[in-house]
């Protein structure tokens, strides 16, 4: 309990919404013809590391700016802690951004970046002056406290940026792809300090990003969007082993998708092998399925299939120094990805055109809804 | 040893400097068709209006090689024709007030009128954008004195002002509106409007509009983001426009004449007038060189007071 520690929140329950997103949609374009959002409900919990993840043009920023009320709904309403606030102008709104490109006032010194907020709230001069210090502790930047924001680097630039939206104690934080601009190794520090800011300041975040790997070291759910549609939402690992689409599947994490024919909560494979133990996502009926197994839930031994092992055939062996990925080949014409951890000697005992038995790890296998 | 050391690196050194100096020279030479025509056609007029300022008037016009203080002393005082004594001249005082208040007007007008034009014009979407500017330049198309007299066709007694508002019932009778400093401010704000809408659409043109957004989610009110952020980020544009309205409208000659009439001078007028009727041309030397003054100050302050910057929290 040292005086510097930040008071952090009590943990909220699960139960409690933060953000309720009911049924919004979106239309742009003269005729109303560009669907950004179709019809978006999600609720999003306090204190939650939430993050919206898609392709470019899936929707996202939009929901993000919906949410800040930059852009009206065409539809739908928006609740924050039970309150509607559809209608409130983006002044209006206890939520605080961080752009994509931070926009820092170019005229204001750091400090002064970090104060307009407080000012705009009509925070006493005192107040704002402690304030505007904790901020600038809170993400290491004291000693540029009066600098012009061009005059400091991306990265300090992206602690200005957090600093002054997290200043005002919003409700809620939007965070606009903001490591896009970053270099790799920046990108991986700030992933650490973001994730450190949010549960000391116990906030709920809202995360927009196109980097499946970023969302997934990151959030507690993540809602993975395409086509102004949210497809699933989930925990990172509930999202990543078991996703409910072949979209959202392709888009985090490599894939292979095979054809299964699904019968009660057991799977069978068309390329043989035994069967499965697989809970189907609701509106799936059984019958012909395509089920996910991801390519390290896998592992291939060289030699004929016996049992319950699936018989292959070797094109490709790729050693990645940690791993060896094996392009297989089933007897149903089916392509099948193995990754295989490397151990200290040399592992791989497959060449080009061998044959090779292949086992799926338990519930390694998923049914897709298309 | 040491001394060989010392003595070989120069070469490539000095090689560079003797680069650099070529690179210099090239770029004045670039200079100099510039240089001569400011030295040709801005200093040396300069020199010499400051020279006769210091001469004697001739009968006829033209300067007597005699020196003298006069041309300065009568910019602000007049000797009384009995007694000689010194006493302001209320005449010029006058002049220069209205022009001072005219020409401050007239910026602050165009500024009301410009900066929302500006806006407009910079927040159309990019290929509509030439369209508008293209309408802003048109008047540049006539010649100025012939949109003065337009001017006066609309606000003169019998003109279509006061017929429309005649008709309509409004006003009993004609409102005076030539020659007077109404009509001489009305008529500088419609000529030098394009020089502060242009600066200032480059301005907005460059602001980036996710500031505004930014500071709009700050808390900042619209009135506020604009006082807060946009004003500051627009404000090259607004000093370049209003020094390219005020300092012509100073010096203005065409508008006050035709508008204000021969009673409602402004400083360009009066300066006008020693170098003809009045004969006086150091006066009017120093009446111009009095007028060159005024500008510097006027913009030193005016640069001084809005590039301040406020202070961190």
């Amino acid at each position: 309990m040292s005086e510097t520690a930040l008071k952090t929140r009590p943990a909220a329950t699960e139960s409690e919404t933060a953000v309720d997103v009911i049924g919004i949609s979106k239309l742009f374009g003269s005729a109303q013809e560009i669907r950004a959002l179709d019809d978006v409900s999600v609720a999003i919990r306090k204190n939650e590391f939430f993050t919206l993840l898609g392709p470019s043009g899936c929707g996202k920023t939009t929901l993000l700016r919906v949410i800040a009320g930059f852009e009206p709904p065409t539809m739908g309403a928006l609740h924050l802690g039970g309150r509607d606030i559809s209608r409130l102008a983006p002044n209006q709104r206890p939520i605080n951004t961080v752009f994509q490109n931070y926009a820092l006032f170019p005229h204001m010194s750091v400090a002064n970046n970090i104060a307009f907020g407080l000012e705009m709230l009509g925070k006493p001069k005192n107040d704002i002056r402690d304030k505007v210090t904790e901020m600038l502790q809170l993400v290491r930047m004291e000693e540029l406290r009066s600098r012009r924001t061009s005059e400091i680097s991306g990265g300090q630039q992206q602690r200005v940026a957090l600093a002054r939206a997290l200043a005002p104690q919003p409700e809620v934080l939007l965070l606009d792809e903001p490591l896009s601009a970053l270099d790799l190794k920046l990108r991986k520090e700030m992933q650490i300090e973001l994730k450190r800011l949010q549960s000391e300041t116990g906030l709920t975040f809202i995360f927009v990003t196109h980097d499946q790997e970023e969302a997934l070291t990151m959030s507690d759910r993540i809602a993975v969007m395409n086509a102004g549609k949210i497809l699933q939402v989930g925990s990172p690992r509930e999202i990543y082993a078991h996703p409910s689409e072949r979209f959202v599947a392709n888009f985090i994490g490599e894939s292979n998708f095979l054809n299964a024919h699904l019968s009660g909560n057991r799977v069978t494979l068309e390329a043989g092998g035994g069967t499965y133990q697989a809970v189907a996502p609701e509106g799936v009926a059984d019958g012909k399925v395509s089920v996910l197994v991801r390519p390290e839930h896998a592992s291939a031994r060289p030699g004929e299939a016996a049992g319950e092992e699936l018989a292959a055939t070797v094109e490709t062996v790729v050693y990645s120094g940690d791993a060896t990925t094996l392009h297989l080949r089933l007897k149903t014409e089916e392509p099948l990805k193995i990754k295989m951890p490397n151990g200290p000697e040399q592992s791989t005992a497959f060449g080009e055109g061998d044959s090779a038995a292949v086992t799926i790890a338990p519930g390694a296998v998923t049914v897709l809804k298309d | 040893m040491s001394d060989m050391a010392l003595n070989t690196p120069p070469e490539p050194g000095a090689l560079e400097l003797e680069e650099a100096q070529q690179d210099n020279r090239s770029r004045w030479l670039l200079a100099l068709p510039a240089m001569v025509i400011i030295g040709c056609f801005a200093t040396l007029p300069l020199l010499v209006m400051l020279v006769y300022a210091f001469l004697t008037p001739g009968d006829y016009g033209n300067v007597v090689w005699k020196f003298s203080t006069d041309g300065w002393v009568s910019v602000l005082l007049q000797r009384d024709i009995f007694d000689d004594t010194l006493m302001w001249a209320d005449a010029h005082l006058s002049i220069f007030w209205r022009s001072l208040r005219l020409s401050l007007i007239t910026t602050i007008l165009t500024l009301i009128f410009g900066v929302p034009t500006a806006w407009f014009i910079a927040t159309r979407p990019r290929e509509k954008r030439q369209f508008w500017l293209f309408l802003v330049t048109v008047p540049f198309w006539t010649n100025l004195l012939v949109r003065t007299i337009a001017i006066q066709e609309l606000i003169r007694s019998e003109g279509v002002i006061n017929l429309i508002l005649l008709k309509i019932g409004i006003i009993d009778e004609p409102i005076q509106m030539m020659f007077t400093d109404f009509a001489i401010g009305f008529g500088m704000t419609y000529v030098y409007l394009p020089l502060m809408v242009l600066p200032v659409y480059a301005a907005v043109d460059k602001l980036d509009f996710r500031l505004v957004e930014a500071a709009h989610d700050l808390y900042a009110g619209r009135w506020t983001a604009f006082r807060r952020v946009i004003l500051p980020l627009i404000k090259p544009g607004i000093i370049a426009g209003s020094i390219l309205v005020f300092i012509p409208c100073l010096g203005a000659y065409v508008t006050p004449r035709v508008l204000g009439g021969g009673k409602n001078l402004m400083f360009g007028n009066l300066i006008e007038l020693q170098f003809g009727a009045g004969r006086n041309w150091p006066l009017g030397a120093a009446l111009s060189l009095t007028l060159m003054a005024i500008v510097m100050v006027a913009l030193i302050y005016y640069v001084r007071v809005t590039s301040r910057e406020r202070e961190d929290v």
